[in-house]
């Protein structure tokens, strides 16, 4: 079906665009003159009112009959070069406007929060300005009709990520995370271009839509001896890797963790970084036809899972748990992607990003609490001193476990159930999530444990000072508390008696690549067992932090002591990633830059320098030859002339009888001229 | 006085033209140069009315003697008057001593 014309849907992002300009140009005097009620005023509104058009886009879908269910807002034509035909235009079917609720919903709650987060800072209007402008970004990247306009708002949130995870930039170890982010997320969207010009190459368009139309064109069409679809969509999966953070390109997010924490909830948790698995969620039909790349997409995903949930395990800054979990979340989401369950994966994206923004929200009042502490060792016992953010963090914790009943538990279960029995899944897979699974509740009670119970280890004077956060970083904390708990029931499982209207919902835009249709029928039985067996998993990995960090039944020390030690460095190192991608990427650029130096100080300088001497020779040359050749000519022309004055000059005598004899002698000589 | 041939006049014209040309050319007074400048314009006046009495249109010679005369007496007016400003200006009428132009 056609998709119906509207022209709300440009209000959606230009909204916060107006926002980051008006904060942007004129913020610092409307932060002096009119104080930071009124910059934060500015910067809430529009996320409020790209809300409301979310909602209207919401309620306009759910008028229109399911197949039907696309709106078009076409803004202007952008570029229009030979068969390149692409317009400002915006698209919303239930996919991109369930993120669009997502990102207007949570991300509104976010700016509320750093109202009061920010408070302190100086630089109160540039972080807003910031915010509005990655909100703007993140919803041109979602509401795009064509892949274009899609990767202006990718390179928009890469864009506003590097500018807000450096926005304390007088700590250079703030701005060189933010560089890492940016360059790492690069080297993905190099891919994400090159998937561009491939699909361009075959399909000669690049607007979803008809992308999806002319699917044919793609048949049987290789490069370099394998289908252009699996090439596309692995290089457009490379971009995900950098965007959503998976192996190897995970690497910057947790150095992002350097930004302000409300930064770190609404970009590096909730929305940007899930930009990668909506896009693949967008392009699903691509991937449903590339079974090798959904089986790398599984594999990395999983991989990732695992590994980030091991790190995960042993860091001791508060924020970088929390991001590890996130790169580990993002990693099942992908392993949802990969074996064709994409609802599931949206769900789970959508689940995640209340109970993470939650947790992020949590670990920024417990910084801010403590006046800006982040390692868990120095906090302890905060229960009873900040009970919502508590009480908020633990509904969030369980959410993330998976514990039965909450919004993780539903998403993660049907993606856990999606990987056994999908015709790309395998138990293989099942298993690794399932001990991901394990490895998130145990590192997350782990938190608990360390953050809100056991006695007090804060430095005394900051104890004496320690308070709960002010409504406006509460209330975002409650709802966000009360969305992990309530979200999952949108989509319970079949299995479960549910309905799974999420999953419904989504129907008509995943109705063509059908590789989750082919086990329509649950196996009950079988869901209800692998259940069971992910929540008891995911019990003892909580059990076991209990025991570690509770009741110290085991030391800590103890289990880092096991092997001599090195897999508890191993871990702490990150798996020396980092320390492998300088030695062999850093040192690589610096051996070039330095060999590029030197081609520089003796070849390039030698010929520049070589030319000057040259020409400084001819030059030299030449004055001589003006000085001797030409000067001469000149001077002995105005010699001869004077010379010659002077003789003529004689002439002139003033005498009359010298004139007059002149005139008789040469009157006489004509006569006799004239004779002979 | 038909008797007297063309060639008598000539040679008086030819005479006083001589003297005059001598005057002009060794005099250094002003007013003596004037003097043989009279005696070179006669001169040609005799020419003329000789040629006008041995040719065949009697009048046209002597109307140019006419006015030739009326001629000597303008230059004489105004050579007078520049030797009356050569005297104002150097307190003498020898030409050598206007030699103001020559450098």
């Amino acid at each position: 079906m056609e998709p119906t014309a509207v022209s709300t849907l440009r209000w959606i992002p230009l909204l916060p665009l107006l926002g980051a300009v008006v904060n942007g140009f004129f913020g610092a005097a409307i932060q002096r003159r009119a104080g930071k009620g009124a910059v934060a005023a500015l910067a809430v509104a529009p996320i409020a009112g790209a809300f409301a058009f979310a909602l209207l886009a919401f309620v306009q879908l759910l008028g229109l009959p399911p197949e039907g269910r696309v709106l078009l807002d076409v803004v202007w034509r952008w570029i229009a070069v030979g068969s390149l035909q692409v317009n400002v235009a915006f698209l919303a079917d239930p996919l991109s406007c369930t993120l669009l609720l997502v990102i207007t919903g949570i991300g509104g709650l976010i700016h509320l929060y750093s109202a009061a987060y920010m408070r302190e800072d100086d630089a109160y209007w540039r972080y807003f300005a910031y915010l509005n402008l990655f909100t703007f970004a993140m919803l041109v990247l979602v509401l795009a009709d064509n892949l274009l306009l899609m990767f202006v708002g990718w390179e928009g949130v890469g864009f506003c990520s590097w500018a807000l995870i450096g926005f304390w930039w007088r700590e250079p170890v703030n701005t060189t995370a933010g560089n890492k982010a940016f360059i790492v997320n690069r080297i993905g969207d190099c891919g994400f271009v090159l998937g561009i010009f491939a699909i361009f190459w075959t399909v000669d368009t690049v607007v979803v839509r008809d992308i999806q139309a002319h699917l044919t064109l793609l048949d049987g069409r290789m490069v370099w001896g394998m289908p252009v679809v699996g090439l596309a969509t692995l290089l457009f999966f490379v971009g995900a890797t950098g965007k959503s953070a998976q192996i190897p390109l995970h690497v910057w997010l947790p150095d992002a963790m350097q930004g302000p924490t409300p930064v770190s909830a609404l970009i590096h948790a909730a929305t940007m970084v899930t930009a990668g698995v909506y896009m693949i969620a967008r392009l699903h039909f691509l991937y449903a036809l590339a079974p090798g790349t959904l089986a790398v997409v599984a594999g990395v995903g999983a991989a990732t899972a695992i590994l980030a949930a091991t790190i995960g395990l042993v860091q001791d800054d508060i924020k970088r748990v929390l991001a590890y979990s996130t790169v580990s979340q993002l990693g099942v989401m992908f392993v949802a992607m990969g074996v064709g369950a994409w609802s599931a994966g949206v769900f789970h994206l959508v689940t995640h990003a209340f109970f993470k923004a939650c947790l992020f929200l949590g670990a920024g009042s417990v910084i801010h609490a403590l006046h800006h502490e982040q390692d868990m060792r120095k906090m302890g016992g905060l229960r009873t001193q900040l009970p919502v953010t508590f009480w908020t963090f633990l509904i969030a914790t369980l959410a993330l476990a998976g514990a039965p009943l909450t919004a993780g538990f539903f998403s993660k279960d049907e993606i856990l159930w999606q990987a056994w029995s999908s015709p790309h899944g395998s138990p293989l897979l099942w298993g690794v999530g399932v001990a991901g699974a394990g490895l998130t509740a145990c590192y997350m009670f782990r938190q608990i444990f360390l953050v809100f119970f056991g006695e007090s280890r804060v430095d005394p004077h900051v104890a004496a000072h320690v308070h709960e956060s002010p409504a406006a970083m509460t209330v975002p904390l409650v709802i966000l508390a009360a969305g992990s708990l309530l979200v999952g029931f949108l989509g319970v499982p079949e299995a479960f008696g549910g309905a799974n209207r999420f999953a419904a919902w989504l129907a008509p835009v995943f109705a063509t690549g059908h590789a989750e249709g082919h086990h329509a029928v649950h196996a009950a039985n079988l869901e209800w067992t692998l259940t069971a067996i992910s929540v008891a998993v995911a019990t003892m990995g909580a059990f076991l932090a209990f025991l570690v960090y509770q009741r110290r039944a085991v030391s800590a020390d103890a289990i880092a002591a096991i092997g001599g030690g090195a897999p508890y460095r191993l871990l702490l190192h990150k798996y020396f990633l980092d320390e492998v991608y300088w030695a062999t990427f850093g040192r690589g650029v610096l051996l070039l830059a330095s060999i590029g130096g030197w081609i520089d100080r003796r070849v390039i300088d030698g010929i520049v320098d070589g030319s000057a001497t040259l020409t400084r020779g001819i030059a030299r040359l030449e004055g001589r030859f003006d000085a001797v050749v030409v000067d001469g000519l000149v001077n002995a022309l105005a010699k001869a002339t004077g010379a010659l004055g002077g003789r003529l000059r004689r002439v002139q005598t003033g005498n009359i009888n010298t004139y007059l004899y002149v005139v008789v002698g040469t009157v006489t000589l004509v006569l006799i001229a004239r004779l002979f | 006085m038909p008797g007297v041939p063309l060639q008598h006049f000539l040679v008086v014209g030819l005479l006083l033209f001589v003297l005059g040309l001598y005057t002009v050319l060794t005099r250094r007074n002003a007013i003596g140069i004037l003097m043989g400048i009279e005696l070179l314009l006669n001169a040609a006046n005799i020419n003329y009315v000789a040629f006008a009495r041995y040719s065949g249109a009697p009048t046209d010679g002597q109307i140019f003697a006419i006015f030739v005369i009326m001629l000597a007496a303008a230059e004489a007016a105004v050579g007078l008057a520049i030797v009356l400003g050569i005297y104002q200006n150097f307190a003498s009428i020898d030409v050598d001593a206007a030699h103001a132009l020559r450098h």
